[in-house]
This record gives C-alpha cells, sequence and structure tokens, in this order.
C-alpha cells in the first residue's frame, strides 16, 4: 500500500512535470484516493459537500448499480477550485491513474485559464459545504418534508438562471432574445423606441436622463411601474426577490441552488472542448513518459475505450479531441488556400490551441472549428424518431454543425423569462417560452408548472407556442389549464 | 507559484451521503407506489408471475419534472462507422430506449423512472391496510386442539410403541463394534422406542372458496380481473394463515370443482345459474370443512347476468353460506355491454354485515375491491356496502 502510493507520488512527479513543460498551467493539485462509493456519491452530486435531496440518492443508486454490474467506471472526478481537488478511484491501476492524472491536469488547466471560467467561485467547496449546513438547520426546525418539498420545486427550476448575470445583468438577456414581432415587453409595456438605445454597458445613464418623462407616447401605461421592468431570465432570483410568501429560509435556498448552478454552468458550456482538451494532452502526456510494453497496451486499451463512438449521441471526448488535433494540424502546417486565403504563416498550432482552450465555449468552438471535413470524417448525421424507428434524416455538413449547436444553446434548457410580475393586476406570474422552432414537451411542462405555483403563491401562466399558434398554459392551484393566444 | 501537488489517501468509511439519499429516494419509491396501488395491483406482470420475482413498477411520481424539449420532435446528432447514410434506422421503439440519455425518452410516457421491487415488498404495502374480518372472536379458544406427534426416540418405553429398524440398527452396531459383523442377538439394551410429544396446536385453517362464473358472458377481461382479485387474496390470506385452501369451483347452469389451472383457463359457454355453484360450495363446507375448524371465506365473481328464475334461490343460498363463512363476497364485474344487473339488486336485500358487494369496472377496481372486503370487522359499517 505505501509502495503503491509512492510510486504514484513518484508518477505524478513527472507527468506534472511534463505538463509544464507542454505549457498546461494548473492550479495546485490535490489528489485523493476514495473508494467506488465515494467517488459516486461525488459524481451524482457534483461536489462532495452538497446538499442532501433525495434526486442525488436516485443519481447515486442509478450510477453505483452501473458500476457494480461493470458497466461504467468513473476513473477520477475534478473539482473546479483553487487549490483543485481531484478524486481517483481506488483500485485504479498505476498506469490508468497516471492517464488519469494527465487528464485531470488539463481540466485544471481548463478550469484556470478559459474565459467562461473567470467568474465562477473557487472556494465552492466550503460554500457548498456550509449551504447544507444550513439545509440541515433548516430541516431541524422546520420539517425534513417541507425542507424537501421546497427544494423540490426550486430544483425543478434550477437551470433557470442567467449565466450572463455578471455581464450586464438584465440588458444581456434582452440582446440574447430572438428577433420577433413582440420583442421583451412589447405592446404591454413601454414602446420599442426605448429599446433600441439599450445597447450599451451605460443604459443606467439613459434610464436617468429618462426619469419622469418615460416612454412619451404612452404616458399613462409607462407609469404602472412594471415588475420586472424587462423580461428577466434568472427566473430564481426573480422568486427570490419578488415572490411574496416566501420565508427568509426559502430565499436562502433559492439563492443557494442558483448560485450553485451559476458554478455548474460553465462546465456544461463546455463540455465538449474540456474533455477533448483533457482527452488531447493525456495522449500527448502519456506518449512522452516511459511505459514497459504493458502499460502502452493497457493504455491504448483505456484511451480507446474512452473515445468510442456512439450511433446515438455525439462522444465529447473524441469529438473534442479531433476539433483540436485539426486545429493544430491547421494552424501549424496550413494548406496553401489556407496561407493564402487567410495568411496563417504555419507553425503556430500550439499557440492556436492555446487561444482556443481560453476563448471558447462548445458553441462557438463547434461552430467555428466543426469544419466540413471534420464532420465527413467522423461521420456525423442527425436522426429523428419516425414512426417507431429511429432514422438518421441528416447528413448535410452545415445542417448537421448547425443543429448541433443550436441543440447546445442555453445549456440546452428552454429560455425562458419572465414577462411579467403582477399579471393582469393580481399578482400572478407571466412566463414566456422564447420559440424558436423548438416545441416544449407539454407533459413536463405541465407537471413543472405546479412547482414554479408552489414557489411563487399565486396563479402562474406560461406562454409558448405549439403548432405554429401561440399557448397560455396557466395553472391556479388546482388543475393547468391551456388556452391558445 | 502554482502546480504543487499532494496525494492522501483517508478514511471514507463513514462517508454516507450517497447511501443516505439512496435510502430517502428509496421511500420515496415506496411511498408513490402506496399512493398507485390501484394501478400497480392489477399489473399483467405480477399477476401472470409466479410470485417470486423482482417487478418492475413504473413510477411517475419521481420523474424530475423540469421545462424540457419534446424530445420525439427533435434531431438529434450521433456518430456513423463511415458508412452512414440518410434513412438507415438506428434503432427500433423497443431499443431505442438502451441507446441513450438522448436517445431515449422520446415521447412523454416512455422515459419514467422505474422501481424495481420484489413481490414480496410490494405485498406487504398492500396488505398494511388490510385486516381480516375477524368475525366470530369467540371460535378461537375452540380452534386450540391437542396433538399428538411422533417425533422422539428414546431407550425407554412402550413396547407396542418399538421402533424395530432403530433397535436392529444398533444391534449390528453393537456387534460390529465387537469385530463381529451381522445381526446376532438383540440385548435390552438395543431397545428403542418411538416417543410421542404432546403439543397444543393453533388450528389456524382457512379455506377459500373461489367461485367464478365462467358463462359466456365472461370474457378473458372479465377472467382477468377476477384473478388479480383471487391472486391477491390467496397471497394475503396466506401471511395471516398457516394453512390456506383453496377450492376452485367454476360454473354456468352447474357448478363442478375445477384445477387452479382450469378455473382460470378453461372457457365455458352457456347460460348462468348461480345457485348451482352456492349449492356445491355448502355441499363441500359440509362434507370437508367444518365451520368449527377453518375460516371459511366465500367469494363469488360474476358479470350478474343470472337467470331471472333463479335469483330467489341464490338469495337464499346466500344466506345458508353467511350462516357458516366468516365472509361472503360477491364481486361483479361490469363488462362494456352489461348496465343493469339483476343479481346485484336481488342481493341488496340482504342485511348483513358479513355480506360484502363489490362493482368492479376496470382494472383499477381491484384494489379497492381487496379493500374493501378486507376491512378490520370494527371498520366496518353494518351496512350492505356497494
Amino acid at each position: 500500500m505505501r509502495d503503491e502510493l509512492r510510486m504514484l507520488e513518484e508518477a505524478i512527479g513527472k507527468i506534472t512535470a511534463k505538463a509544464r513543460e507542454f505549457g498546461l498551467d494548473f492550479y495546485d493539485m490535490y489528489f485523493e484516493i476514495c473508494p467506488a462509493d465515494v467517488i459516486y456519491t461525488f459524481g451524482a452530486y457534483g461536489m462532495p459537500t452538497r446538499f442532501a435531496h433525495w434526486t442525488f440518492g436516485k443519481a447515486y443508486h442509478k450510477m453505483k448499480t452501473m458500476y457494480d454490474y461493470n458497466l461504467s467506471r468513473i476513473y477520477e472526478l475534478v473539482i473546479n477550485s483553487d487549490p483543485c481537488y481531484a478524486f481517483l478511484l481506488e483500485g485504479n491501476s498505476l498506469i490508468q491513474n497516471k492517464m488519469v492524472v494527465a487528464h485531470v491536469l488539463a481540466h485544471c488547466d481548463f478550469f484556470k485559464n478559459n474565459v467562461h471560467f473567470q467568474k465562477t467561485a473557487k472556494y465552492m467547496v466550503e460554500s457548498m459545504a456550509s449551504a447544507a449546513q444550513r439545509f440541515r438547520e433548516y430541516e431541524h426546525k422546520y420539517g425534513r418534508d417541507r425542507v424537501e418539498a421546497f427544494l423540490d420545486a426550486v430544483i425543478s427550476l434550477q437551470e433557470h438562471v442567467d449565466p450572463y448575470h455578471h455581464y450586464g445583468g438584465s440588458g444581456r438577456s434582452q440582446k440574447d432574445q430572438p428577433p420577433g414581432p413582440k420583442s421583451c415587453c412589447g405592446d404591454k409595456g413601454c414602446s420599442t423606441s426605448c429599446h433600441e438605445r439599450k445597447e450599451t454597458p451605460y443604459d443606467d445613464l439613459w434610464a436617468l436622463d429618462n426619469l419622469g418623462k418615460e416612454c412619451p407616447g404612452r404616458k399613462e401605461e409607462a407609469k404602472i411601474k412594471k415588475i420586472p421592468a424587462s423580461p428577466q431570465k434568472d427566473l430564481l432570483l426573480f422568486l427570490m426577490e419578488h415572490a411574496r410568501d416566501l420565508e427568509d429560509w426559502q430565499r436562502d435556498v433559492i439563492s443557494v441552488v442558483r448560485q450553485e448552478m451559476l458554478y455548474f454552468w460553465p462546465q456544461l458550456e463546455t463540455k465538449i472542448m474540456n474533455e477533448g482538451w483533457a482527452t488531447y494532452w493525456h495522449l500527448r502526456i502519456m506518449r512522452e513518459i516511459d511505459l514497459t510494453e504493458e502499460e502502452t497496451v493497457e493504455f491504448a486499451k483505456m484511451h480507446a475505450g474512452v473515445i468510442q463512438p456512439s450511433c446515438f449521441r455525439l462522444n465529447p471526448y473524441y469529438v473534442g479531441l479531433k476539433i483540436f488535433e485539426d486545429i493544430e494540424k491547421r494552424w501549424e502546417r496550413p494548406s496553401k488556400e489556407e496561407k493564402e486565403r487567410f495568411g496563417r504563416p504555419g507553425g503556430e498550432g500550439k499557440k492556436k490551441i492555446f487561444e482556443v482552450r481560453e476563448l471558447e465555449n462548445d458553441i462557438s468552438f463547434l461552430r467555428n472549428y466543426l469544419t466540413k471535413e471534420l464532420i465527413e470524417e467522423l461521420d456525423l448525421y442527425l436522426y429523428k424518431k419516425q414512426g417507431y424507428e429511429w432514422k438518421i434524416v441528416e447528413k448535410d455538413w452545415e445542417k448537421v454543425r448547425d443543429e448541433i449547436v443550436v441543440s447546445l444553446t442555453n445549456g440546452g434548457f428552454p429560455y425562458i423569462v419572465v414577462e411579467d410580475g403582477d399579471f393582469s393586476k393580481r399578482g400572478e406570474l407571466y412566463l414566456r417560452h422564447c420559440y424558436e422552432g423548438r416545441e416544449l414537451d407539454v407533459f413536463y411542462l405541465e407537471k413543472t408548472l405546479p412547482y414554479v405555483y408552489r414557489l411563487w403563491g399565486r396563479t402562474v401562466h406560461l406562454e409558448t407556442v405549439l403548432d405554429g399558434k401561440k399557448v397560455l398554459f396557466t395553472f391556479n392551484g388546482e388543475k393547468v389549464g391551456k388556452k391558445f393566444i | 507559484m502554482s502546480g504543487k501537488y499532494i496525494v492522501s489517501r483517508e478514511d471514507w468509511s463513514l462517508h454516507r451521503k450517497g447511501e443516505l439519499d439512496r435510502q430517502r429516494h428509496r421511500e420515496k419509491v415506496k411511498e408513490a407506489i402506496k399512493k398507485n396501488l390501484a394501478d400497480v395491483v392489477s399489473e399483467e406482470s405480477i399477476i401472470m408471475s409466479d410470485g417470486d420475482k423482482v417487478i418492475r413498477v413504473p413510477i411517475r411520481t419521481l420523474d424530475e419534472y423540469h421545462f424540457r424539449y419534446d424530445q420525439g420532435k427533435q434531431k438529434h446528432a450521433g456518430q456513423g462507422d463511415g458508412k452512414s447514410k440518410v434513412g438507415d434506422v438506428l434503432a427500433q421503439e423497443p431499443q431505442a430506449k438502451g441507446g441513450s440519455g438522448k436517445g431515449a425518452g422520446e415521447e412523454p410516457g416512455v422515459d419514467y423512472y422505474e422501481a424495481e421491487i420484489t413481490i414480496d415488498e410490494l405485498a406487504e404495502m398492500i396488505f398494511e391496510d388490510l385486516g381480516l374480518p375477524d368475525l366470530k372472536p369467540k371460535k378461537k379458544p375452540e380452534l386450540v386442539s391437542n396433538a399428538v406427534e411422533f417425533k422422539d426416540v428414546r431407550k425407554k418405553g412402550i413396547s407396542s410403541n418399538i421402533d424395530r429398524k432403530r433397535t436392529i440398527f444398533e444391534a449390528i452396531k453393537r456387534n460390529a463394534l465387537k469385530g463381529k459383523p451381522g445381526l446376532a442377538k438383540i440385548t435390552p439394551d438395543d431397545l428403542r422406542f418411538k416417543t410421542w410429544d404432546l403439543t397444543q396446536k393453533q388450528e389456524s385453517n382457512a379455506v377459500v372458496l373461489a367461485m367464478m362464473d365462467t358463462s359466456g358472458s365472461m370474457g378473458p377481461y372479465e377472467k382477468y380481473i377476477a384473478r388479480s382479485f383471487f391472486f391477491w387474496m390467496v397471497r394475503f390470506l396466506r401471511t395471516r394463515y398457516q394453512n390456506v385452501q383453496i377450492v376452485f369451483l367454476a360454473h354456468h347452469v352447474e357448478a363442478k370443482e375445477t384445477t387452479e389451472e382450469e378455473f382460470f383457463t378453461k372457457g365455458a359457454s352457456g347460460g348462468t345459474r348461480c345457485s348451482s355453484v352456492y349449492r356445491l360450495a355448502l355441499e363441500i363446507i359440509e362434507k370437508r370443512f367444518n365451520p368449527q375448524d377453518y375460516n371459511i371465506y366465500a367469494f363469488h365473481f360474476s358479470d350478474g347476468d343470472n337467470l331471472a328464475a333463479d335469483n330467489e334461490t341464490c338469495l337464499r343460498l346466500v344466506k345458508e353460506l353467511l350462516k357458516v363463512c366468516n365472509l361472503v363476497g360477491y364481486g361483479e364485474i361490469e363488462g362494456p355491454y352489461y348496465y343493469t344487473s339483476t343479481l346485484r339488486s336481488t342481493y341488496k336485500r340482504i342485511n348483513d354485515p358479513k355480506f360484502i358487494v363489490v362493482t368492479i369496472k376496470d382494472k383499477t377496481g381491484v384494489y379497492p375491491a381487496l379493500k374493501k372486503f378486507f376491512t378490520p370487522a370494527g371498520d366496518r359499517l353494518p351496512v350492505n356496502i356497494q
């Protein structure tokens, strides 16, 4: 045992040195070897110190069962924190751990340098622990069932935060909306002319200017203060601030779930890049360190397992790796055309991939670098359900690329905004789904609205589009109603 | 500068978080199943199983609902082996489920959570609220009887109880030890006697008379409902009694005793004369099951389409049955075609707390029927419940 640990330490020393030589830039690393049930717990919770909830228990059960039946295996888990925690599965062989360490170092480099992670809290391990502690106290004080039921509701809305709130708050959420005949408050609030100006980070100055003479065209209506002033994407924030009947502990619960989602969000948005980056580097580093013949074979086997493609989804490890390799190649040894058209001098492969890892997220990464040649080489396609069969329906590279990008937009979740917190002047909540051609799952919608109601405490509405027609779903505390508008 | 590292290995044996929440999830699964018992009870996979296997129960309430896109109307990306082309079929409905997170769940109602549970666990939940209508508490002392059981062998005893086989074994053994194999003389020391023990035995026997109408009008659907009911009833009684005998009686115009298999599988035809089965039941009780020794439960399932002239006789015979049974239940399965039932309205005239009538319209009616039949005596209203 001692011996094993010593050998692992030695190997880690070599690998970190090699990684640094390659230019990877990571936080101090804290490696911890854990038994399977602990690793799987962390996997299910996303963080070792997170609050307790049955949904995590459900996820844990699923993952652990897969592991017990030898169907899947998590080799490692890495936490975006400073110092960076990495958990290695007890029972990994030395060579497995070597690959895992190389992989983890690249993840850590990504966390530290990718621009989308710049605003994530690096002390989340501790703040999640203290939140979990507070939740436990709430359970003692208000009863487990009450806290749990409340959490059920908050979790059902957890994806509805504004990950870009750092960059201009609600003004940003307007810009993100698809241009449509009815943009933001549209015909209800003030006239569109107000919004044309709201383009800069200095909006607040215009607001000062408008004091007392808002929207000249509609004086009377404009006087009524609208909440929110413009559509707000951050449902959790809105509920936390404006739901009238919540108690302090409930606002705290919403705030915690929101903060944790904001912390995890960049990971959702960079899954392909982050895994591709880590895979690229474990491959690179492992090539450089001395391996015995046996180790080489085992490493090759493991690596092949990681990049195994699937006909039902994109394997982020594989697709990400291929794109990074392709970028490196095209900037290192550009084709004649690339040289002439884009003025690419060549020899800049490494510089370019480091730049990409710093600036992009999955959406821009795929949009900019998933080329026609790559899509053909990877044999990517789109499939769809037709009758009782799942069939390939599209192979045109641009359509494939665009559809993938669309499916990743907003983390893959529907974009929903709070339109009005005092709808019909009855304190009702009016949400609007920003429809972009993809319909919502009506069954799920009807089951989720009651959760929104539980938080808001009054009738809630959600506007969306079905079969090309605008529909308003309403839950009044008893049943869900639906009408075309 | 950063880039330092530490490797450590702690004692994680006290880390129980995942297990605790897993437990909580499990509890919620059970709660959810309990709330859905009416649907679960008549699940075909359970009723048709042998009784020991793990069953999968769909649970919709434990889905993690959130706003999401309609998966069935979306296109998803996948990766081929280099030869894929438009029109290739990746999977058909059943396989698609196993594909992946994205491929699965193309429409609401398919990707729900399924809990695994054994039939015993399920039975425990179902029976939690059920009790036996213990209508004759005075009977209990009489049920205790002295039983003589030969189950010991001793060296002393009365000669009529000599255990010859063991005695001879002893003799052979003794001789063999002395080096003289074979049977020579039997000495008094070799003698072995069978001895009895006196035990007080609780005669908690129950007999169920399962009576079913197999006339032409009882289709497979009606039989299935009757079968679901009998399945749980038998299981339930077995948890309460050491020994439950079930007598299957099928009838149309005439009644006869059948095997369990025949009872559920054999179709019959013809008209219906319910009195025939009651008469047979009474005969069997008289011959084989003394009401002093047995808790007798008689259940009759029919679609109520009885010969009108027979109803008065049925009424009289049911009253007879009530004298000897702990409980007489009449379950009427309302098929899609029958709206009026002569038999059920006739039974409205019986006013005895031991007689219970239920009407079952569909599969979900089985559980309420169970509950109605097996409500502990104290909880029941003394009138004909319907």
